[in-house]
């Protein structure tokens, strides 16, 4: 009975959509994270995560230890976020907003192009740290993996993580009051210049996790995070963009749309649900489902 | 103690401050006074480097400020209530007073305990966040965050703005009573000049950015001129 159930279309669906909807939510917190401290939007965000994933997972095919690749390949997202802030991004503070969005489309491509002329001859299938097989129950098939309860777990600690740090830290106190009022933290002696690098240390960090979960039992590809990015900006932008709760319950929500879809729909369909989704969010709520208000008082 | 030296500043081509110098004393209160526009919300931002002076000088204790970052000045025991009080709404009482320590060697509960006691009502309210508070909490909210890191100057910019005579009237009492006791460098900021003058020692006219009368805070509301132009006190 609990086999049938699980083994059920609808189970199956609801397995592969929170799977593939968890890295979305934790691509799309990536997003808040930034959009928070320095109202910047960072299309290059997929890009620079695969970058740092290339790092780090490249050297698994060199017979280094998966778990000392992932740590690389985390390493070198914060040190890409942190300089990228530094050299890129902090002349164009104060700048039209436009500035930023164009100098970031335009990284999206340098950061691609160099990935591929690097690795260009290496790619091969990152071997997952899991068995790939499905579970099987009564001869029926659960689409759960142990390599996927894995990825989940990663994306939902990294997740936790996150929120306490950003909750119960003296360091996340002043990364939340740098970023919801700069001027009167200053005035407090907090370091915000330091405190928007951390932003952006951390956010890449997190994004490089995500690639390396995206890239983990595939092909190692410049472009991999390419469509995860765009459905990870809707999540964002359906929660609200300055809401990380909302950025990851938009993930997990498009992540299960694009499955229902798919299967009891046409595959067709399915890239087109997430921008369906919100469009009908935007026209219920503009500001986003968990962002309360359209102004701030301080 | 305070010394500001020929200092000006400009927003473009307009003039907010131009040679203005006076001093202000430790262990007294100092009254910024004078109409909107008259550069006084310009002069304690230009102290706390919020805004950069294109002249001049401001020293405190004899260390220099014109070249430092506002988050140093902060550093250095100078601290500033901005006009709106600047408290962060979406904070319980408790993160505001724990943000105002964390710059400081100041022990976050024993800090906390004795803002408390200044000030009761935060130990009631200190779960709450300061959305939730009155104009008059959250004016206590700002003082006890600003006077949580034990700072050696204050600056308060229009502390009254918004409240009711009354609690005016408590909160005037509170900068005086500690300005003694912790023996602070206060530059009080008000538009209204009669409750600033009833407990500063010292005060300061400013009118479009210059400054047109300094001394005792007496000598200041028994001018005439001053009283009709420049203060709107009636007598």
């Amino acid at each position: 009975m609990m086999g049938n159930v699980l083994t059920s279309r609808i189970a199956t669906d609801f397995f592969g959509g929170v799977t593939s909807g968890i890295v979305i939510a934790l691509v799309a917190l990536c997003l808040v994270i930034i959009w928070q401290s320095t109202n910047i939007l960072n299309f290059a965000q997929g890009a620079m995560s695969m970058f740092a994933a290339f790092v780090g997972m490249n050297l698994v095919f060199h017979g280094v230890n998966y778990w000392l690749c992932l740590l690389i390949a985390v390493l070198a997202g914060m040190v890409s976020g942190g300089l990228t802030e530094r050299v890129l991004i902090r002349p164009l503070y104060g700048k039209p907003e436009i500035n930023p969005v164009v100098v970031m489309i335009g990284f999206l491509g340098v950061v691609e192009a160099l990935a591929a002329s690097i690795w260009n001859n290496e790619s091969a299938t990152v071997p997952p740290p899991f068995s790939l097989t499905y579970f099987e129950s009564n001869g029926h098939t659960i689409l759960i993996s142990p390599n996927a309860i894995f990825q989940v777990t990663l994306a939902v600690g990294v997740m936790l993580l996150v929120a306490l740090v950003f909750r119960y830290t003296n360091i996340g106190l002043q990364m939340r009051a740098a970023a919801l009022a700069p001027e009167v933290s200053k005035l407090l002696g907090v370091r915000v210049d330091r405190l928007l690098t951390l932003g952006w240390i951390v956010s890449s960090g997190v994004g490089a996790i995500a690639a390396v979960i995206v890239s983990t039992g595939q092909t190692l590809a410049p472009t991999n995070m390419d469509g995860i990015f765009v459905s990870a900006f809707i999540a964002a932008a359906i929660g609200g963009l300055s809401s990380p709760v909302g950025a990851v319950t938009g993930g997990v929500l498009i992540g299960l749309t694009n499955y229902y879809v798919l299967d009891f729909w046409s595959p067709n369909i399915a890239p087109l649900t997430s921008v369906v989704v919100l469009v009908a969010v935007l026209f219920v709520r503009p500001q986003g489902l968990f962002t309360k208000n359209t102004t701030r008082r301080v | 103690m305070i010394k500001i030296d020929q200092l000006s500043v400009s927003y473009g081509a307009v003039k907010a401050l131009e040679n203005v110098s006076f001093e202000a004393a430790k262990g007294r209160i100092t009254a910024v006074l004078g109409a909107n526009g008259a550069g006084k919300t310009t002069l304690l931002r230009t102290i706390s480097g919020l805004v950069a002076s294109h002249h001049g000088s401001i020293t405190v204790d004899e260390i220099q400020l014109t070249d430092k970052s506002t988050e140093n000045i902060a550093r250095l025991g100078i601290a500033h209530v901005p006009e709106g009080r600047g408290v962060i709404a979406e904070f319980t009482v408790e993160e505001n007073l724990k943000l105002g320590t964390l710059a400081s060697k100041v022990n976050i509960g024993e800090g906390m305990e004795k803002q408390f006691e200044l000030f009761p009502v935060l130990r009631e309210r200190r779960k709450q966040h300061a959305s939730t508070l009155s104009g008059g909490e959250r004016q206590m909210l700002a003082m006890a965050r600003a006077l949580i890191a034990k700072p050696s100057v204050l600056l308060l910019d229009e502390p009254s703005l918004g409240l009711a005579p009354l609690v005016t009237q408590e909160m005037m009492k509170t900068i005086s009573a500690l300005c003694s006791s912790e023996q602070l460098t206060v530059l009080l900021i008000e538009q209204n000049a009669k409750s600033a003058l009833k407990i500063a020692h010292e005060a300061v006219v400013l009118h479009l950015g210059h400054v047109i009368a300094s001394g005792s805070a007496q000598q200041i509301q028994s001018d005439d001129n001053m009283r009709r132009y420049y203060l709107g006190v009636q007598r």
